[in-house]
């Protein structure tokens, strides 16, 4: 298996962190993985958007140019992507800030009201982690296990009962589509 | 032997430089380099080193020098701009056969240029890159596993032929994360060997002088003889590189670093269409696998270099090459990085050339 991933948003909703989540989960469940993060001039409000491979073979190149996947979080990031996602592919999209409908018609689309559950669980900024299981259900790159695993590594510094808080909001996701 | 970890190419390259047994780092802050200092900043402090932030490039190179003089396993980075401004000092620990361990996480350029990933510092790395006649061991990685394992190879070899060695990698490497595991037992500074040549307390002991020029007619000409012998040595003895199913290949690609990953995904690609690809990857660009593209020359008559720069590879497969084989360049400058897709493409128009 090959899954290319886009995950694109403003910063501050958590792109890169669920981009490393992915990564790590994929690590997890003994894949070969890549996460490549746009850099540079980065801030809160800004855009920010990230490449994640995970590959059951060996990862050549870790630029994704064509995505399998596009994790769409905010309404720029579609108009930006959408036409760069293979034919095939998927566009998960927050609905829940997105109010544009996608052109393409030869790729599945899913919506998710992702703020609005993670607003349900108490707080919007877990609505990264709602998509990450929404994701992982809808292709099966990732395992939840893998994915509960990685939580603690990827945020060394988080207390217990946020780390079950992303859990449950890895699982409503899961349920969501 | 150690635990698989998800790391960034900049941390595993600061990473690889302390358990390697760096023990001081002197700096200046550029993108996209600099996840090395600011993870050198606690990391260093941590096993009894020093991290200095100096006030300048040239600063930093300058406590390399003398830090470097007194035994210490050293280490700066930078990318494009600032290993400029550094190629001063470069020269000088050259001169004076010091070993150091600096690398540069090459951006678009030239000038200020931008930080997107590139390779343009190719010529400036591989032909000393400061003023007079010297040479600098660069190890090209081309992923996170390999920025974290070669800082080590690099300072066994600064230290063996007493030569500065660098890694030379991009913002792609530097930026992206993978899997790593380090292939060597963290090394112990202080149970190193002691180094003859070093300055420090001279109590009881002769004078020891370090430095890089002899005023004295025809005195520095037999210096710098001095240092081609031991540039020799290190042609013949310190080649790395991978090639990969060049056995039966009717085109060969020449590529290092980010490039050659790209390559290897355009090989594959190739390869599943019948188009005999195969890649050769220098993992040293100086010292060049020079004799293995000569060999190879004889028998694929069709090469393709793939750089993210204008044409700075090419000239020595070209040299490599000598005629045998017709030479080919696929060049993206200043932040511009191709696809597999795009490698093949330019593959199948050479082909039905």
């Amino acid at each position: 298996m090959y899954q290319g991933v886009i995950m694109s948003g403003f910063g501050g909703q958590g792109i890169i962190s669920a981009g490393i989540l992915l990564a790590y989960a994929g690590m997890t469940d003994g894949k070969y993985v890549t996460f490549f993060p746009a850099y540079g001039a980065e801030m809160r409000g800004g855009t920010a958007n990230c490449s994640v491979v995970i590959s059951s073979e060996e990862i050549a190149s870790p630029v994704v140019a064509y995505p399998d996947t596009l994790v769409v979080m905010n309404e720029p990031s579609l108009a930006r992507f959408e036409a760069s996602v293979r034919k095939g592919g998927l566009l998960l999209i927050n609905s829940s800030l997105v109010a544009g409908k996608p052109k393409r018609d030869d790729v599945k689309v899913q919506y998710i009201q992702a703020n609005e559950i993670a607003e349900k669980m108490g707080t919007t900024k877990i609505a990264n982690m709602v998509m990450i299981g929404a994701y992982s259900k809808l292709t099966g790159a990732i395992s939840f296990e893998g994915l509960k695993k990685s939580l603690q590594k990827v945020f060394p510094r988080a207390r217990q009962e946020i780390i079950d808080l992303d859990s449950e909001a890895l699982k409503k996701g899961m349920e969501a589509v | 032997m150690d635990e698989k970890l998800l790391m960034k190419g900049n941390e595993a390259l600061a990473e690889g430089a302390v358990r390697a047994g760096c023990r001081f780092f002197s700096g200046y802050p550029i993108t996209p380099q600099n996840e090395v200092p600011e993870y050198l900043s606690w990391r260093l402090p941590e096993v009894g080193g020093t991290f200095i932030q100096a006030e300048s490039e040239v600063a930093a190179i300058n406590m390399l020098y003398g830090a470097s003089a007194c035994g210490a396993r050293v280490m700066t980075s930078s990318s494009g701009p600032g290993i400029s401004l550094k190629q001063e000092g470069i020269s000088y620990i050259s001169g004076a056969n010091l070993p150091i361990f600096y690398a540069n996480v090459m951006r678009g350029g030239p000038g200020l240029g931008n930080i997107a990933p590139s390779q343009g510092d190719y010529f400036q790395a591989t032909r000393g890159g400061g003023h007079g006649d010297y040479r600098v061991i660069v190890y090209a990685p081309n992923s996170v596993s390999e920025m974290g394992n070669f800082p080590k190879r690099c300072y066994d070899l600064a230290e063996k032929y007493r030569i500065a060695t660098m890694v030379l990698t991009d913002g792609l490497l530097g930026q992206m994360m993978e899997p790593i595991e380090f292939d060597f037992e963290p090394v112990d500074p202080a149970k190193l060997p002691e180094k003859d040549w070093a300055l420090g307390n001279a109590e009881g002991r002769e004078r020891r002088v370090i430095r890089s020029y002899d005023l004295r007619p025809g005195y520095l000409e037999k210096m710098t003889l001095k240092l081609a012998e031991k540039y020799k040595e290190i042609e013949e003895k310190e080649v790395k590189f991978e090639a990969v199913q060049v056995e039966d290949a009717e085109i060969l690609l020449v590529a290092y670093g980010t490039s050659s990953r790209i390559s290897k995904s355009a090989l594959m690609l190739g390869r599943k269409e019948g188009i005999k690809i195969g890649l050769l990857r220098p993992i040293t660009l100086w010292p060049f696998p020079s004799k293995i593209i000569s060999d190879l020359s004889e028998r694929i008559k069709k090469i393709l270099t793939v750089e993210m720069s204008l044409g700075q590879l090419v000239e020595d497969v070209k040299l490599a090459v000598e005629g045998k084989a017709k030479v080919y360049l696929h060049g993206r400058p200043s932040g511009g990085i191709p696809t597999g897709e795009e490698v093949l493409e330019v593959i199948k128009k050479i082909m039905k050339s």
